[in-house]
């Protein structure tokens, strides 16, 4: 069996003693694609920010690239998500002040790891190679969200983590946008945890866990 | 890395321009009106130090007479021919209708070298300066000033006081018309074995000062400035937090992102710190720059307040100094750093997962609000304790402060309560209502920067109002005589006395000693016994019948800085001729100096020497200006020897306008500046409350409709805040009257209110609120409607 690059293991995290999560666990291999769907509130969002090092579980460990980083402080864990992790939120979480091209860049840039003619090749894979000087403003959803995939596959990382990335797209366009994530996510080989409601788009990953009341259910 | 988080963070202001400019402008007008006032402070104690040094006053003793008349010069040749080292000076104004010029004539060759000036510096020609017709030293600011008439070839040198001249001790002689020594300065150093000065002469050793006089007095003045330049430095920095806080709220999203992505947080701290202190540095140039334009136009006024005021001569010109510059870079970088604070400590504490939704910058909580009253409570218990308890100039001005910054943190409880309080019915006007409350913690601060400057401008008008009213009912007192008069020597004197004695209705000797009263520098006058001074003289206290007593002649009246300086008061005894008792206290407003009056025959018999040249004249008012023509035809006067009583009134108003005119441009300024803080939060909460304004817009209410609204609303905040300005100016107003000036300059004034001028406020008030809201009202009531409904899209 491939070395998980995530393995999480029984996670437990609760928010003022109301329990998100209760003893899940999840491992994702190199180039393996997972959907994580639930139900709102059932800790699916929690569950994605613990493996992104973006907060600390109660109990559990995450391990990445066998390393935990569920005991990192947060300075190393900074740098964990620098390095191995691209980010994707719903609401696309662009800087506003940047242009399309230096948000790109912007990661790839942070992780020392910048490479001009892989992002160029990234935006126009993404078509937005006619957009890199505009600003996120001047861009529909669709175009911010592709600019959002783009930032988090720039550096290279080894884990992409998606939280409902097509949530404030519509259908044609969303279905657009995870085409494009599946195939630049297989051609790095990076592993993809996606977060979404949807079953249907779910299906268009590998595999697929569901979360229900904080804890792993069947299908 | 760190360039990079740099670049991302710092590519906000290249986004958004006008919020970088309005962040310099705050930081420039700050530094400008901080180091304006300190520019000036700086020059006008260089200008005392100058004088200072030069004349060897604060390092040297001096001989001098008792009752101030120049010393015998066989008193010197005695002395230097039993072998004391000292060393003669020849003191004295030189004036005419052309202009005026201190001189200072000194015996070079015997001269301590702290009192030498530059005559022996090798630059000054020595046979020009020893030989007739003599040259005077003076500084190029003296020297292209006004100057009297007739005066030897002059010499350039910077270290001469300010609007005096140094001279040989023989020019001044010729020039001055005296022969005798002034005082005579003594070495510090004096040959072994001789015995004490005090037993070899009659002339009284005066001990080098410890603290130069004109520093001391004129301490207060700069203290004055130096506190309505920290008043707009604080004005100023409201509008600094203001940006910052606005740049804070609106890069909130992006400092996460930059998080997110894995940008450690000291990193960030970095970035944001190195971005502000450029830009610190940057705007902190501009406000010293602004500040040194800001100096050199106020120094003239600055100038004129001092000699009026306190008889302190400075030029009114400001030289650039590297040191003021740097101090003031760095007090803009700690503006900076304490206007930052805030805005760093949530960013350092914000929550890498909190909600992403927009929220008001700087949004205090009712808690917040209700610590903020206890605060202001606490500091308004400080400032009752230091009002009725304190003593000396820091004590009242720390009772201002307490009272000042206890205001400004009770503001946002009483606007809350206010608009608790006020109806309003119909669903619109309830929204309004509603909707002004929950903007009051993010206006809260550019509101406490316009009260500040609202409550000082109320405050300084009231002082300075009840000062003029007072001044000129006091000069109307002072001055009841038609005419004065002033002969070229005694003979001419007498003899125009007698020649216009028939004529008038009486003539009154104006004559008066300098003398050290409880070894400070004062005057005594002397006086007939006449009823213009016993119904006008504006007495404060008084014993029995004090004019009968006066006229007695073992009596004396003093004036209020004398009474209050030394605890004197009516029934005490003043160290004068023996002891006099006092009668009475008078009011002597714009004279720093101890004052007493005593009568004529008591002052002929204590300075048997002086005989008077000055004279007033009570004369029919008709009749005044016939009797001035005949006194400069028929007996030659020139035309400024013969003055009217409008004439010295109008000179004394002008002389106290002039003393508060730095006061009221600072005022102006610092309203203005205040104005620009409004300006920013309204830009702030402009951007940040379109989700709010969407809503209704949505459901019907037209954007001109919303426009007009907040138009009212920046005015109705405005003339909210007016009305708590209103009771806080006043109390500063009495702050001002009841602790400062007593002890700045001696004296207490009645405090009188002036609603005209608080009208004249209250328009300007809403003037500036209405021209900060018409900006951001504008925006709105142009905005496109695409931008509205975007608002929805974001927040699906």
């Amino acid at each position: 069996m491939a070395e998980p690059i995530l393995d999480l293991q029984d996670i437990r995290k609760s928010y003022d003693a109301t329990p998100v999560l209760a003893g899940v666990s999840v491992r994702l291999t190199a180039g393996e694609t997972l959907a994580l769907t639930g139900e709102s509130g059932s800790g699916k969002s929690t569950l994605l920010h613990l493996a992104g090092g973006l907060d600390r579980p109660d109990s559990g460990q995450i391990w990445l690239q066998g390393r935990d980083i569920g005991q990192m402080d947060d300075a190393a864990r900074a740098e964990v998500r620098r390095l191995h992790i691209g980010l994707i939120f719903q609401q696309f979480n662009l800087v506003p002040s940047l242009t399309v091209g230096a948000n790109i860049a912007l990661q790839a840039r942070l992780a020392n790891r910048h490479d001009d003619a892989f992002c160029a090749t990234i935006a126009e894979r993404l078509g937005l190679s006619d957009l890199i000087g505009r600003y996120p403003e001047q861009l529909s959803g669709g175009q911010q969200q592709r600019v959002a995939i783009a930032r988090a596959l720039a550096p290279k990382p080894a884990l992409i983590l998606a939280d409902e990335p097509t949530g404030n797209l519509d259908e044609d366009t969303g279905d657009a946008v995870l085409s494009l994530l599946l195939d630049l996510v297989s051609e790095t080989g990076a592993g993809l945890l996606m977060v979404t409601h949807s079953p249907r788009l779910a299906g268009h990953l590998s595999r697929r866990i569901h979360l229900s009341r904080g804890a792993l259910a069947q299908v | 890395m760190f360039f990079t988080t740099l670049r991302a963070l710092s590519s906000h202001w290249r986004h958004r321009p006008g919020q970088l400019a309005m962040l310099a402008i705050g930081l420039a007008l700050a530094t400008a009106l901080w180091s304006g006032v300190q520019a000036i402070n700086a020059e006008a104690r260089a200008a005392y130090d100058r004088a200072a040094a030069t004349l060897g006053q604060d390092q040297l003793a001096r001989l001098e007479r008792a009752d101030g008349r120049p010393v015998p010069l066989e008193d010197f040749i005695a002395l230097r021919a039993a072998g004391y080292l000292v060393s003669p000076v020849i003191s004295g104004e030189l004036r005419d209708a052309d202009g005026r010029l201190r001189l200072l004539g000194i015996d070079a060759l015997t001269a301590p070298a702290a009192a030498q000036g530059p005559t022996l510096d090798g630059a000054v020609d020595l046979a020009t300066f020893f030989t007739a017709p003599g040259l005077l030293l003076m500084t190029e600011a003296t020297a292209t000033g006004a100057l009297p008439d007739g005066l030897p070839e002059i010499a350039l040198s910077e270290n001469v006081p300010p609007a005096a001249a140094i001279t040989d001790i023989s020019t001044a002689a010729r020039l001055l018309g005296q022969s005798d020594p002034s005082y005579l300065l003594v070495a510090p150093q004096q040959p072994f074995g001789l015995p004490p000065l005090s037993d070899a002469t009659d002339l009284r050793l005066r001990a080098p000062d410890t603290a130069n006089d004109i520093s001391r007095l004129t301490d207060s003045f700069h203290l004055n400035l130096t506190a309505f330049g920290l008043l707009s430095f604080g004005v100023g920095l409201f509008i600094v937090h203001a940006a910052i806080g606005l740049a804070f709220e609106q890069r909130r999203a992006s400092v996460r992102t930059l998080r997110a992505l894995g940008t450690p947080l000291r990193t960030i701290l970095s970035a944001l710190a190195l971005e502000l202190a450029v830009i610190a540095l940057a705007a902190g140039m501009i406000g010293i720059f602004l500040g040194y334009l800001i100096a050199a136009t106020l120094m003239p006024g600055v100038a004129g307040t001092l000699r009026g005021l306190y008889g302190a001569e400075i030029e009114g010109i400001l030289r650039f100094d590297p040191y003021w510059a740097l101090s003031a870079l760095l007090i803009t970088g700690i503006g900076t750093a304490a206007a930052a604070l805030q805005a760093m400590i949530r960013t350092a504490r914000m929550p890498l997962l909190s909600p992403a939704l927009p929220r008001a910058w700087a949004q205090a909580s009712g808690r917040a609000i209700r610590l903020q009253a206890i605060a202001a409570l606490a500091l308004f218990a400080l400032a009752a304790a230091l009002a009725l308890f304190g003593q000396g100039l820091i004590a009242a001005f720390s009772c201002l402060a307490a009272l000042l910054i206890g205001a400004a943190l009770i503001l946002p409880a009483l606007t809350t309560a206010a608009l608790a309080i006020l109806p309003m019915r119909g669903a619109f006007a309830e929204w309004v209502l509603a909707d002004t409350r929950q903007q009051v913690p993010g206006l809260s601060l550019a509101l406490m920067a316009l009260m500040l400057a609202l409550s000082a401008n109320i405050g300084v008008s009231t002082m300075v109002g009840s000062f003029r009213s007072t001044f000129t009912g006091w000069l109307d007192q002072r001055l009841a005589s038609e005419l004065y008069v002033t002969a070229a020597d005694p003979a001419q004197a007498a003899f125009l006395i007698e020649a216009i004695s028939a004529d008038v209705d009486a003539i009154l000797p104006i004559i008066s000693a300098d003398q050290r009263l409880f070894d400070r520098p004062a005057q005594v006058f002397g006086v007939v016994d006449h009823p213009t001074y016993r119904e006008a003289w504006p007495l404060l206290s008084q014993s029995e019948n004090p004019w009968d007593q006066l006229a007695n002649g073992n009596a004396a009246l003093i004036n209020e800085q004398l009474a209050r300086r030394e605890n004197l008061a009516p029934g005490d005894t003043l160290p004068l001729a023996g002891g006099l008792r006092i009668v009475g206290v008078y009011s002597d407003y714009g004279n720093p100096n101890g004052q007493a009056i005593v009568s004529l025959t008591r002052f002929a018999e204590t300075y048997p020497n002086l005989e008077t040249f000055r004279f007033a004249i009570r004369i029919d008012p008709d009749r005044a200006p016939a009797m001035a023509t005949r006194l400069r035809e028929d007996f030659g006067l020139p035309t400024d020897a013969v003055t009217n009583q409008a004439q010295v009134k109008a000179f004394s108003l002008d002389v106290f306008d002039q003393t508060f005119r730095v006061t009221g441009a600072l005022n102006i300024l610092t309203l203005g500046v205040a104005g620009i803080a409004l300006l920013t939060s309204l830009l702030t909460l402009a951007n940040l409350r379109l989700p709010q304004l969407a809503p209704l817009w949505a459901i019907g209410t037209s954007r001109a409709t919303l426009a007009r609204v907040e138009l009212i609303r920046a005015l109705g905040l405005a003339m909210l805040t007016f009305v708590f300005a209103l009771p806080v100016g006043l109390a500063l107003a009495w702050i001002l009257l009841a602790l400062v000036n007593v002890e700045a300059f001696g004296w207490r004034l009645p405090m009188q209110l002036f609603p005209a001028d608080w009208a004249r406020l209250f328009g300007l008030a809403l003037l500036a609120a209405g021209l900060a809201a018409l900006g951001p009202t504008l925006r709105l009531a142009r905005i496109p409607p695409a931008r509205l409904t975007q608002i929805f899209a974001q927040e699906r």
